[in-house]
Parts: structure tokens; sequence; C-alpha cells
């Protein structure tokens, strides 16, 4: 199994649902994150007074999946989440060495 | 009570709605202020504000309102004692102009509030709050209750002998922008040299946590300025609507010429320049709103609005940490306004006075200045005396560690928002040792964590 990490534009976060829901994913984990990439940030004026701001608001989408299917998953979420300007994020992959389903006490692609 | 006129039911009306338009302005300045600093320092800003509203309030009816409009001493000060606790003036025979003088005194009592409040956002996230309240009634009672005699106070009015900007000098200040404005703007000066710059200024990003807040706030100052201005006619009357629209026009115009001038020096127009604008306008036309044409009006507006866009940069260059602009917005606007009357003033506005412009010569210009020079170098150094005063003894800033970790926490043990769920901790009550309940976890851990916030 892998871990499936993408850091996103917040505005994309639907799409992407929405192509991994058609890909037939069933689950994933989703958080609000900050950073800045090779982009930086970006500038804001208050009163006159400019203030560079370094962590731009951020999605992170989280997905475990079986090692067969991270490709897949990793162009998918590609695909929905691009738009080619500045600022579109990255993703990355990690294995995983198990999964436990709390409910039922399934391990491993059982519990995905 | 002088006068012998009778009581007049709409400008009793039309003065006691304005009193309640200008209260509701200082929580409006608490929101305007609050959403501007970070969100460590919001619940602090707000309670300044309404700090004063508590202070100022019985510090009115005890000796405030007496020492402003009691009888003069040389025109300098009213007589404290005359009417403390305004126990002589409740009769419905006590009549000034033609409103009973308790009328009166509501309506100028809310104008001592905000003064006051103003000034707190010169020295925000950093001033001991205890401090705060103690300077609010020294200030109100040295500084503000004279100069509102000085100012507001005119001769056979409250009292048979007023105080002497009004009834010697005779400068036009139909509102405050002296007694006001310029008295909170060069206040807030000097407790921002006093207490000093806040940890990091112009180094850090001190963005504003929240600008709904501020246009909310904006909104609400704006709102009620119209019983500042139009209520100052104390009556239901054609002076009253004439500074009502004097006040329209002067506002919209700031709002435009201050979005301008973002416009042009940074690139964009933004809330807080409109926020600001609007401001800065009302501040500007507060004296003059019964001296001018409303083209007149206009013009004070886009002065106002261009000088203050452009004053609220001093500070970096001068390395003065006036947080919240107070003199940027206060201090100019108020002298903006009110020296603009020596040029703009027209015969034709209530005021019936000419200025430089409209024919009038520069008599009413220097009266203009000096009026207003008076006032600003009376409180600048009164001020300097108490806030130093104040400093060297009780102490008027907080420690280090407790502006770091944010004056909400450190001045009143409490965060503004809590957004996380995962909060922890246990729970007590401050009667449980009284009624010897046993509170759902240790004590301890809340009064620990209570603790750290102060004098971590």
């Amino acid at each position: 199994m892998r871990l499936v990490t993408a850091i996103i534009k917040p505005f994309k976060l639907d799409e992407v649902k929405q192509a991994l829901e058609a890909f037939g994913i069933t689950g994933m984990t989703v958080s609000e994150a900050s950073g800045y990439g090779r982009q930086r940030g970006h500038s804001e004026v208050y009163r006159g007074a400019e203030y560079t701001v370094d962590f731009v608001p951020k999605v992170r989408v989280e997905v475990v999946v079986d090692d067969v299917d991270a490709p897949d998953v990793v162009s998918v979420i590609l695909k929905a989440a691009q738009t080619g300007r500045i600022g579109d994020g990255k993703i990355w992959t990690v294995p995983v060495e198990d999964v436990a389903r709390v409910r039922t006490g399934e391990h491993g692609l059982d519990a995905l | 009570m002088v006068s012998l006129m009778e009581i007049n039911s709409g400008d009793t009306a039309w003065v006691l709605v304005s009193a309640a338009l200008v209260l509701l302005m200082t929580p409006g300045l608490a929101l305007f202020y609050g959403g501007m600093v970070r969100a460590k320092s919001v619940l602090n800003m707000m309670m300044m504000s309404f700090g004063a509203m508590a202070t100022i309030s019985v510090a009115w009816v005890l000796w405030g309102y007496s020492e402003a409009f009691g009888q003069s001493w040389h025109g300098l000060i009213g007589n404290p004692f005359q009417h403390f606790g305004l126990s002589d003036l409740l009769s419905a025979k006590s009549v000034v102009g033609t409103i009973p003088t308790m009328a009166f005194v509501a309506f100028q009592a809310v104008f001592a509030i905000i003064t006051v409040a103003l000034i707190s956002g010169a020295i925000a996230d950093r001033a001991k709050y205890s401090t705060w309240l103690v300077f609010t009634v020294v200030w109100a009672t040295i500084v503000y209750f004279p100069v509102a005699h000085w100012v507001f106070a005119f001769d056979g009015f409250a009292a048979d002998k007023g105080g002497w900007i009004a009834n010697s000098l005779k400068t036009i200040d139909f509102a405050g922008g002296t007694a006001v404005h310029i008295n909170a703007g060069a206040a807030g000066l000097v407790l921002a040299l006093i207490l000093g710059k806040r940890i990091g200024f112009a180094k850090d990003p001190m963005r504003p946590h929240n600008m709904t807040l501020v246009m909310v706030g904006a909104g609400l100052l704006w709102f009620g300025w119209f019983g500042f201005n139009a209520g100052s006619a104390l009556g239901a009357n054609n002076t009253a609507a004439v500074t009502w629209v004097n006040t329209l026009a002067a506002t919209g115009a700031a709002c435009i010429a201050w979005l301008a001038t973002e416009r042009i020096r940074n690139g964009h127009g933004t809330s807080l320049g409109a926020a600001s604008g609007v401001v800065a306008g009302l501040v500007a036309i507060t004296p003059a709103c019964s001296a001018v044409t409303p083209v007149g009006a206009v013009a004070i507006g886009i002065l106002a609005g261009v000088l203050c866009a452009l004053a609220v940069g001093l500070k970096f260059r001068f390395g003065f940490d006036d947080s919240l602009d107070v003199v940027g917005v206060h201090l100019v606007g108020g002298l903006v306004g009110t020296i603009a009357i020596g040029f703009f003033a027209s015969a034709s506005a209530p005021a019936a006075v000419d200025g430089l412009f409209y024919g009038g010569g520069p008599d009413q210009l220097w009266r203009q200045v000096v009026g207003a020079g008076a006032v600003l170098l009376y409180s600048f150094v009164v001020t300097g005396v108490i806030g130093l005063a104040l400093h060297k003894t009780l102490g008027f800033r907080i420690d280090r560690d407790g502006e770091v970790a944010g004056i909400d926490l450190d001045q009143h043990a409490e965060t503004s928002y809590d957004l996380g769920s995962l909060g922890g901790g246990g729970f007590s009550h401050a009667g449980a040792a009284m009624f010897g309940s046993h509170s759902t976890a240790p004590a301890s851990s809340v009064a620990t964590s209570t603790k750290q916030g102060a004098s971590s």
C-alpha cells in the first residue's frame, strides 16, 4: 500500500474529490495547510505598509491506496488539480506498512 | 437653566437620539480597532474602549460635566463642584437652550467617552490595563474636561461665563475637531512615544486579523457620526440638517480620495483604505460642518482623504509606533478640518462666516490656527506629564513575555477565538470554594493555566 499526499490549491478540492470518487477511491482525509514552494508567498498592503505573506493557504489531501493503483491516483489528482499557474502544489507517495480499520479490526487491503 | 426658554420636545428628542447614536460609536470604534490588531490582542483592544465607556460615564456625572460646563474660572475651567453629582439639575425647570439640561449632559457625556477611547489605538497590544483605566480618569479630568470647556462652553448657555476658545478667540469648532480629534491625536502620539514600540514593530508582519470587523466598525462610526455632528446643533432644526448633509458629502469624498491615493501609490484600493478614508472624512468635517457649503465639504473631504492617507506612513519614517494611526487619522484629520474652515467657510452656512476663499480675509484663519495649536500643545504637554507619571509609578507597559504571548491572555486571561476542537483541560468556577462543590476536573489544572497566562 502507498500513502498519496497531495498539496493543492484550496479551490481545487472539489474537483480533486470528484475525480478520485470517479476513479473508485472510497475515502480520503483532508486538512488545511499553509506553505510555499518556488513561487514564495504574496504581498498585502495595509495603509501603505506592505507585508509579505510567506505561508499561503493550501489543502492537503491524503489517500491510502493499493500499490498498483498509486501511479494512477497520482495522475488523477494531478489532472484535476492543475491550473498551469504557479502555486499548483505537489504530490508525493510513500510506502505504508499496515492499515487497520478501527470498527472491525480488519488489516491491510481489507481495511481500505 | 440660564435661559428662560421653554423645552421643545422635538429638539429634546433629537438630542437624546443623537446621544445614543454617539454612544454607539465607541463599540463601533472597538470593532474598528479590534479588527486591525492581531488575533492575540483583539479583546484588550476592545476592552480599552469598553473601559473608557465605564470610567468616563461615572467621572462625567460626578465632576466631569461641572468641570466642562460649570461657571468658568477665567475661561480656563468650569467649577467642578458647582454641579457635582448633577443633583441640582434634575428639575424640569433646568433648561439649556430648548432642551432639558440633563439631555445636554447626556449628549456631552458620550463625547467625553469616545475622545478617551480614541487614544487607545496608539498603544495597541502593550498597555497595562489597570494603568489604562487610571489614565482614562486622570486624562479626562486634567485634559478633556477643561479643553471641552474651552471649546464647547459658550457664554450664557449652560453657565453665564464659558471657555476662552469659544468666546474670546471665537474659533469655529462645531462638533469637536480640536477638543475631540486634535486632543485625542496629540495624546495618542505622546503615549505611543512613552510606551515605546511594540516588539517587532516595522519588522514583523502585523496585519489586521479581521478586516470584516474593521468594516463593520467603520460602518457603525459612520452611522453614529450623524448624531455627533448633526446632534451638535442641539435641536431638530436647519443647522442639524445642513451639518447632516455636509457630513455625508465630506465622508464620501474622503473615502474616494483615500482609495485613489492608494491606487496610485500601491496599485490597489483596499478595504482598509476605504474604512480609513471614511473616518478621516468624518474627522475633518466635524469642526467644519456648520461653516461650509456641501461643495466646501467635498473639498475638505478630498483634502483629508489624501493628507491622512499620506500621513499614516509618517510613523515608519520617524519610528514611533502609533499602532492604529490615531495621529495619522485623528490629529492630521482634525487639523485639516479645523484649519480648512479658515479657507472654506461660507457665510451662507449656519456659522455665517466667510473664509479666505470666500472673501472673508485671514481673520477666521488665524483664529482656527491658534485654536488648533493651543489644544494640540496643551494636550501634548499635559498628556506627557500624566503618561510619564503613570509609567514611572504604576507601569504603563506589560512585560516582554506577556506581549509576545498576547495581551489578551496576559491582561485578561482570555483568548478571543476558540477555533480548535482539541480543548482538553479541566473546569472549576469561582463559587467552588464558597459552596464546597467539587469541580469535574482538578481545579488546579485551570488555575495553573490561568496563572501561566498571567505571568508568562
